[in-house]
């Protein structure tokens, strides 16, 4: 019997999260030594397959999943990430996972330091063990050496510059005994291109040793100079597995994004507007917006009146500070100048003044009064901004109830919400008809220009076809300028003019929507080799 | 030029350190403001440190390993506090008296200790990132449960019959215990002879456990150095013995000069040991190792000169020292580095600084910061032996409720936070605390001709200090934040 030809070997893995089916008969196979890139959109399945094999509790929260996983031919059940790392898997995590006030050393051999008996350990058990800092050391020290990282093992992590973490995290993972396996999680996502270039000869060096490498990242380019083979999913969905000498980063981008396109909404009156580069309504210069999760680095961009703007890039990317920062809602730095005017970015509320009106992707947190009724949530956003519905008594100014109502009554007809009467608490509607409510709010308020941010978020095929039309009934018949912002390229290719992709804090390429499913998915990864085919 | 630049590096970084530790340099500033203003002699004010030093540090350094496991200041020691007292009272109660009675108080209070403190870490792992304003909550229901225990359990349905500590209906008891004659003192006047005596013994016994052990498991005997260190210590141990040595050892308490002395020749001893380690053990040549020798035996000697002086001399032989209570305060302060040292140790202190890193690395978070909380609530609970017994009048409905809140404050005085404490920032701190404590009432009086006005400035340092440090720990955590966002902003235009 010789050795297994697989280290990892995936089958049939299908899971659901309230029956909601996010993998559906995926596999995957790791040879020894071998780097495999796992690649897809987000939402494609990744990180949900590698919380799998790692074994993390909110997969066996969430009511387990079904396929089979075999570590070197033998099958094995992985219920926790301990069980994880006893088999010999280990992560590299892309948000380091180091202690700063500890040492080089001390952090390498976290939780699995070196020690010896002393007195006390004989009567009171092993936790009392001294520590042998020179062993750790030189444990330590052997770890780096591997990696050819040049650091003393007895300085602060504190110090260090950003891109030595993950060199230290790698450092970690390799000093623990018998692994085989390591998953690197976007681990070039925060390094500079220098540092970047580092890790991927590191990587080739630890492939060397036997240990198999599971590399996940949406930079194209990196797949095809480092991996050896690569599995492709989407939507849950096992597309292809390939030999990457085989395939090139055009190919892999069409299987990523590759999906018959769908119009989601038929165009078939006539075009009757007049697009001008002269008329813009929105012009953003250098634009820098601090939101969690979604910085914006330097975007500048002009939106032209009665046009829809769509923007798009994978998640995190940064796409959706853009608006959050435009609205006042994240602090951002900038120019921005709406219809002539600039705008004090600082001030909450100012671009609701102007007449930008936003539907705010975070429907029940941000976007809604989830306890309050239909009618209060249409009208509550232009009483603060535009005194609308207010009757002024001279000491006070009160809600003028009947305006309201008619108000209400009126918008829930046209935008066809379908609920019990005016009255019925918004948190009680279904997500497409929530949906509704914010539009008809953010249009109670007149505004020139509405800004839509994942406008189809949780909501059904149905009711999300009905949304798109709203959006491109108000453009096309009362010429509202519309910004979406979406991360499902299909609705914005089905309804936008231009389409802005957003990668890594700044504004990549601007795309027709008919430009080529490739163009989109080489965009998309942030991929540096445009400049060839398009342009 | 060079020497311009290298004297303005210098004050640069001595500035700076001023600036980090203000909260230190701030209270020695108020503390010689304040004995300048006393209008009482210094010996007076130093002899008054001493015993509250003796009185209140195990306390203080009781709080040191939740700080370090990243539970914050733990307000529950207050819990530790109440299980010393329960012991104290039955102890009391039951007519044990001097060493005896002591010992008891530890047997009863140590797995009442064990056990709260258990519960305690329970409940900050409920409430984890909370931990402070939970174990203030905490101590207020505890002192709850304890007036229903003092007030009308004992007595009311556990009968006891003592008049000295019950009131007179026959349910609760007394507002005040007199501990004058049971174990008032117990452990201050353990005399240094008992105690060279008791480690003599205690080493003996483990030698032989050490042989026994050996034997049993087959492994190398070491018989020479087990030997000789045990004839090492039979000869200190004849040496007592020895009639005029006998009677120097023979007292409980320690003149401070007699102390100061004896860490002289300690310190020279040490710098000759070193020495000889570097260039015997080591084979180093003289010019590479003479530095820190010969560094200790210049500072031992200048101490040993000040003495001569006769303001220094008439305070220290002013003050004596009660052996035993500052000998524990010495072994705790090692217990807590040599915790540090271990497995354990490190363990506190990974928990402490990442919970999420710990978890990942397979140490058990919860468990962790429950045994880093017991420590510190049994640690506590001795604390209060301590202070009770020297203290010698125990207020039954009053004696914990401040333990908490006047620890802490100590704490940070030393130059704590809420994330960072040593033993040194402990001891600085309670000698700070407790001068400022001591003086202010005095120079109060002596200034504004009323000592309430120092009373209130007393409370106000207490709790202005808590309140400061936590602000300046909310406020670093924001700069903290800031400074994090800049870099990441600078990281990308380098590239």
């Amino acid at each position: 019997m010789g050795e297994a030809p697989y280290v990892l070997k995936m089958d049939g893995i299908s899971k659901e999260y309230f029956g909601n089916r996010v993998l559906d008969n995926v596999s995957l196979s790791v040879k020894p030594g071998e780097i495999h890139a796992l690649m897809g959109e987000n939402g494609a399945g990744k990180s949900t397959l590698m919380n799998i094999l790692f074994g993390m509790p909110v997969i066996h929260n969430t009511g387990g999943f079904t396929g089979t996983i075999e570590i070197d031919g033998e099958p094995v059940k992985i219920d926790s990430p301990q069980k994880a790392m006893e088999l010999g898997i280990g992560m590299v995590h892309q948000e380091f996972m180091l202690i700063p006030g500890f040492t080089v050393t001390e952090n390498i051999k976290v939780g699995r330091e070196i020690t010896q008996p002393t007195v006390a350990s004989h009567i009171f058990g092993k936790s009392l063990e001294k520590l042998d800092t020179k062993a750790m050391a030189k444990d330590a020290r052997k770890a780096l050496d591997t990696i050819g990282l040049n650091i003393e093992e007895y300085v602060l992590v504190k110090g260090l510059p950003v891109g030595y973490m993950q060199f230290i995290e790698i450092a970690r993972e390799i000093d623990k005994k018998g692994v085989r396996l390591l998953i690197f999680d976007e681990p070039t996502a925060v390094l500079t291109e220098s540092e970047a270039a580092r890790l991927l000869d590191t990587m080739r060096v630890i492939a060397s040793k036997g240990i198999a490498i599971i590399f996940i990242t949406h930079r194209l380019d990196e797949v095809i100079e480092v991996t050896d083979s690569i599995t492709v999913l989407r939507d849950g969905q096992f597309i292809a597995k390939a030999q990457t000498k085989d395939t090139s980063a055009v190919k892999i981008a069409e299987m990523m994004i590759g999906r018959k396109v769908e119009k989601l909404f038929d165009d078939d009156k006539p075009d009757t507007r007049t697009l001008s580069d002269d008329d813009v309504i929105l012009s953003l210069r250098n634009l820098k917006v601090d939101m969690p999760g979604e910085k914006v680095r330097d975007v500048s961009l002009n939106v032209r009146r009665g046009e829809v703007f769509g923007i798009g890039g994978l998640a995190g990317q940064g796409k959706l500070g853009i608006p959050n920062g435009i609205m006042g809602l994240c602090p951002a730095e900038g120019e921005v100048i709406f219809d002539g005017k600039p705008l004090d970015l600082k001030k909450l509320g100012e671009a609701l003044r102007l007449g930008i009106a936003f539907v705010s992707e975070d429907r029940r947190g941000v976007g809604l009064l989830l306890d309050d009724s239909i009618e209060q949530n249409i009208v509550f956003s232009a009483m603060q901004v535009n005194g609308k519905f207010l009757k002024n008594y001279g000491i006070a100014k009160l809600y003028d109830g009947k305006a309201g109502r008619a108000h209400a009554n009126e918008m829930i007809r046209e935008l066809d919400i379908r609920c019990t009467g005016p009255t019925q608490a918004a948190g009680s509607l279904s997500g497409g008809n929530q949906q509704k409510v914010c539009i008809a709010r953010a249009l109670t308020l007149s505004p020139k220009l509405l800004i839509v941010s994942e406008p189809t978020r949780g909501i059904d095929i149905g009711a999300k076809k009905l949304v798109i039309e709203l959006l491109a009934k108000l453009n096309r018949e009362q010429g509202m300028t519309v910004i979406m912002v979406s991360s499902e390229l299909t609705e914005l290719r089905s309804l936008c003019d231009r389409i802005a992709i957003v990668s890594e804090g700044v504004v990549h390429r601007i795309m027709r929507p008919d430009d080529s499913d490739a163009a989109f998915g080489l965009a998309m990864s942030g991929a540096k080799m445009e400049g060839g085919a398009e342009q | 030029m060079k020497n311009k630049n290298n004297l303005g590096e210098s004050l640069n970084n001595a500035m700076r350190s001023l600036w980090n530790n203000k909260v230190v340099v701030m209270f020695v500033v108020l503390c010689v403001f304040g004995i300048a203003t006393s209008g009482k002699s210094v010996s007076h004010t130093v002899t008054e440190v001493f015993t509250r030093f003796g009185r209140n540090a195990f306390l203080v350094l009781a709080l040191i390993i939740p700080v370090l496991a990243g539970l914050g200041l733990n307000f529950g020691i207050v819990v530790g506090a109440i299980a010393a007292q329960i012991a104290i009272f039955w102890v009391v109660s039951w007519g044990f008296t001097g060493v005896t009675g002591l010992l008891m108080c530890v047997l009863i209070c140590t797995p009442l200790a064990i056990l709260f403190g258990w519960l305690v870490g329970k409940l900050y792992n409920k409430t984890k990132g909370s931990e402070m304003i939970t174990g203030m909550i905490l101590a207020y229901f505890a002192d709850g449960l304890y007036q229903f225990l003092f007030l009308f359990l004992i007595g009311g349905v556990i009968p006891v019959n003592n008049p000295t500590l019950i009131i007179n209906g026959g349910v609760g008891v007394k507002n005040t215990i007199d501990l004058t004659g049971n174990i008032k003192y117990a452990l201050d006047t353990i005399s240094m002879l008992s105690i060279i005596q008791v480690l003599y013994i205690i080493l003996a016994v483990i030698t032989a456990a050490k042989l026994i052990s050996r034997l049993v498991k087959k492994r190398e005997l070491h018989l020479k150095s087990l030997l000789l260190r045990f004839a090492a210590a039979t000869v200190v141990f004849a040496l007592t013995f020895v009639p005029a040595v006998q009677t120097f050892l023979g007292q409980d308490r320690l003149l401070l000069l007699n102390a100061v002395e004896l860490a002289c020749l300690g310190a020279a001893l040490f710098a000759v040991y070193l020495l000889l380690k570097g260039m015997v053990g080591e084979k180093k040549p003289f010019a590479q190792c003479y530095k820190r020798p010969v560094a200790l035996a210049i500072v031992a000697g200048i101490v040993y000169a000040l003495t001569y002086v006769t303001a220094i001399f008439q305070i220290l032989i002013a003050v004596s020292l009660p052996v035993c209570t500052y000998l524990l305060i010495a072994v705790i302060c090692f217990f807590n580095r040599w915790i540090l040292s271990t497995k354990l140790g490190q363990d506190m202190r990974t928990v402490g600084q990442s919970r999420t890193v710990a978890n990942s690395a397979g140490i058990n978070v919860d468990k962790t910061r429950i045994i880093a909380t017991c420590i510190s609530t049994v640690l506590a609970s001795w604390g209060q032996l301590i202070y009770l017994q020297n203290l010698g009048t125990f207020q039954t409905y009053g004696a914990h409720s401040m333990v908490g809140q006047y620890a802490i404050a100590s704490l940070l005085v030393g130059g704590a936070s809420v994330q960072k404490a040593n033993n040194k920032q402990a001891i600085l701190g309670v000698v700070l605390f407790h001068t400022l404590f001591v003086v202010a009432p005095l120079s109060a009086s002596n200034l504004f001709g009323s000592a309430l006005i120092g009373e209130y400035f007393r409370v106000f340092i207490c709790y202005g200090v808590i309140a400061l440090s936590l602000a300046m720990h909310a406020w670093k955590v924001i700069a903290k934040k800031k400074e994090e966002k800049a870099q990441s902003d600078a990281a990308p235009a380098e590239s």
